[in-house]
């Protein structure tokens, strides 16, 4: 691992209006190779948008966020080109969405749903590529016999196991998640989330997850932040967070777990 | 630093939960708590159900707040404070330094016995092979049946899971090593196991905070009893919020 004592992604006083509707306010923190940020929150509360601003999909409208870059230099990501924004969404980083639809291609092969991340990264070799997208495709668990099948055909597990492939095949060093398991039914869920789990171990990826599911939080997390009306009002060590939470509106959604 | 420098100190510690969901109710447990534990000594903490044994022992983790003082952990040649520490310090001294054996195992669903006894090591860089083959060996000593290994242990009885809980805590090699009640499900023959185990992390120069209900595994494993009723924060605390974490008890009260 390099660098491990200079974070991957830093953001400070990162804040969002939409026209006079708040999105998101004053958000810092820094995330480090190899953690895993949860932001948990209701529906409405900024998660959505904090991801988006991290990502470069929306330009705050005050802070800023800064990421190192594989050369190791650290820059503002406002100050990038649109280029190499493109460059960094098509290599560096992933983006799972919580509506595959939005991340896959659904006319296209899942085999060329995966492939594509290569050759925008320069791979021409057919085979070559054709081999690394069998290799990801039994990764996460999907029957290499359905890799000429358009994701259109595919289980709502299936595609979205299909996007985290799609995501990691470039080896991405920041993944950011939005609900990567909204949707699905448990059973589901479990195996997709055993399956990240094991990942995110495995490549010593950073990533930033966004849930309202606290068990998926516990699961996946090393750190959390708590969002309500735009504001992070209580981050920590996830398990401290949630067995010993704070803030009253913290306390409330602990409290709100149905035990299985 | 000296040898006889303790590997684990409190001073001055202190919790309180404040239940803003009960009105803001305030639940003092402990206050000024102090004691230290040096490397090959196994501490006893005693008191009463609801004394805050447990909320010591995860003040001492980080799974729990300090409100007050200070929890030094001799980690590798620092001496850090882990009531002042941030989340990555704590993540690594877990790794590192702070053993912990809860009083019940939270299962992940999917991943085998083996696997998860074998994690720690995985995360400290133990090759997969050679850590699931400790984990084996462990889960074999405390007589978890073989064909257990490989399944899940969300189905597994009280006594296994507590077993899988035992050796997935005892098996790294980490200075200092907290038991909350790893004896508690277990027969005669594991217990009698389990005591040869602490035996053995003492002689290695582990230092152990545990908490034992059972006497005469108490008084056979702990060098010292810490009586925490000498540090009842008030006597308004009530009897039974030592249950896991007193927010959800309150919680399923409301419901």
């Amino acid at each position: 691992m390099s660098e491990p004592d200079v974070p991957l992604l830093v953001a400070e006083g990162v804040t969002k209006y939409y026209g006079r509707q708040l999105g998101c306010r004053d958000v810092s923190f820094s995330l480090y190779q190899g953690e895993v940020l949860a932001v948990v929150g209701e529906s409405g509360s900024g998660k959505t948008t904090l991801l988006q601003l991290l990502s470069t999909q929306l330009v705050p409208s005050a802070g800023r966020v800064r990421y190192r870059l594989r050369d190791g230099v650290t820059r503002d990501l406002a100050d990038l080109s649109e280029a190499e924004q493109r460059f960094l969404f098509r290599t560096d980083w992933g983006y799972v969405h919580q509506d595959a639809t939005l991340g896959l291609r659904m006319n296209v092969s899942a085999g060329a749903n995966v492939g594509e991340r290569l050759m925008a990264v320069g791979w021409r070799h057919y085979g070559r590529i054709r081999g690394s997208a069998v290799q990801w495709l039994d990764r996460v668990e999907i029957d290499t016999d359905r890799i000429d099948d358009p994701p259109l055909t595919y289980s709502g597990g299936m595609r979205q196991r299909l996007q985290i492939a799609r995501n990691l095949v470039t080896q991405p060093r920041l993944v950011f998640m939005d609900e990567p398991t909204g949707g699905l039914d448990v059973s589901v869920q479990a195996r997709l989330l055993d399956l990240l789990r094991g990942l995110v171990t495995e490549l010593g990826l950073a990533a930033v997850i966004v849930t309202h599911d606290l068990a998926v939080a516990r699961l996946l997390s090393h750190r959390i932040m708590v969002m309500k009306g735009g504001e992070v009002i209580e981050a920590g060590l996830t398990d401290q967070v949630l067995d010993d939470p704070r803030e009253p509106y913290t306390q409330l959604l602990v409290s709100s777990i149905l035990p299985a | 630093m000296s040898a006889m420098e303790p590997l684990l100190q409190l001073t001055g510690v202190a919790k309180s939960f404040t239940m803003h969901l009960q009105g803001g109710i305030r639940l003092p447990v402990v206050a000024g708590v102090e004691f230290a534990v040096g490397a090959g000594e196994c501490v006893a903490l005693a008191g009463p159900s609801g004394a805050g044994k447990s909320s010591v022992l995860k003040m001492i983790f980080g799974n729990y707040r300090c409100e007050a003082g200070q929890i030094f952990v001799r980690h590798e040649d620092e001496r850090i404070d882990v009531a002042r520490a941030d989340p990555r310090a704590i993540l690594k001294l877990r790794r590192t330094t702070i053993g912990y054996v809860s009083q019940f195992l939270r299962a992940v669903p999917r991943v085998a016995a083996i696997d998860v006894v074998a994690e720690p090591l995985l995360a400290s860089g133990v090759p997969r092979e050679s850590a699931r083959a400790r984990a084996g060996k462990l889960l074999a000593r405390l007589n978890v049946p073989e064909r257990l290994w490989g399944l899940p242990p969300a189905t597994f009885s009280g006594g296994e899971q507590q077993r899988v809980n035992i050796a997935r805590g005892f098996l790294p090699a980490l200075p200092i090593l907290l038991l909350d009640e790893p004896t508690a499900s277990l027969d005669a023959a594991n217990r009698a196991i389990v005591m040869d185990l602490i035996t053995e992390k003492k002689e290695c120069g582990t230092a152990i905070a545990s908490i034992v209900h059972d006497d005469d595994v108490r008084t056979r494993a702990a060098d010292r009893v810490i009586d925490i009723t000498r540090f009842a924060a008030t006597s308004a605390c009530s009897g039974e919020v030592d249950t896991g974490s007193p927010i959800r008890t309150c919680a399923r009260d409301v419901r």
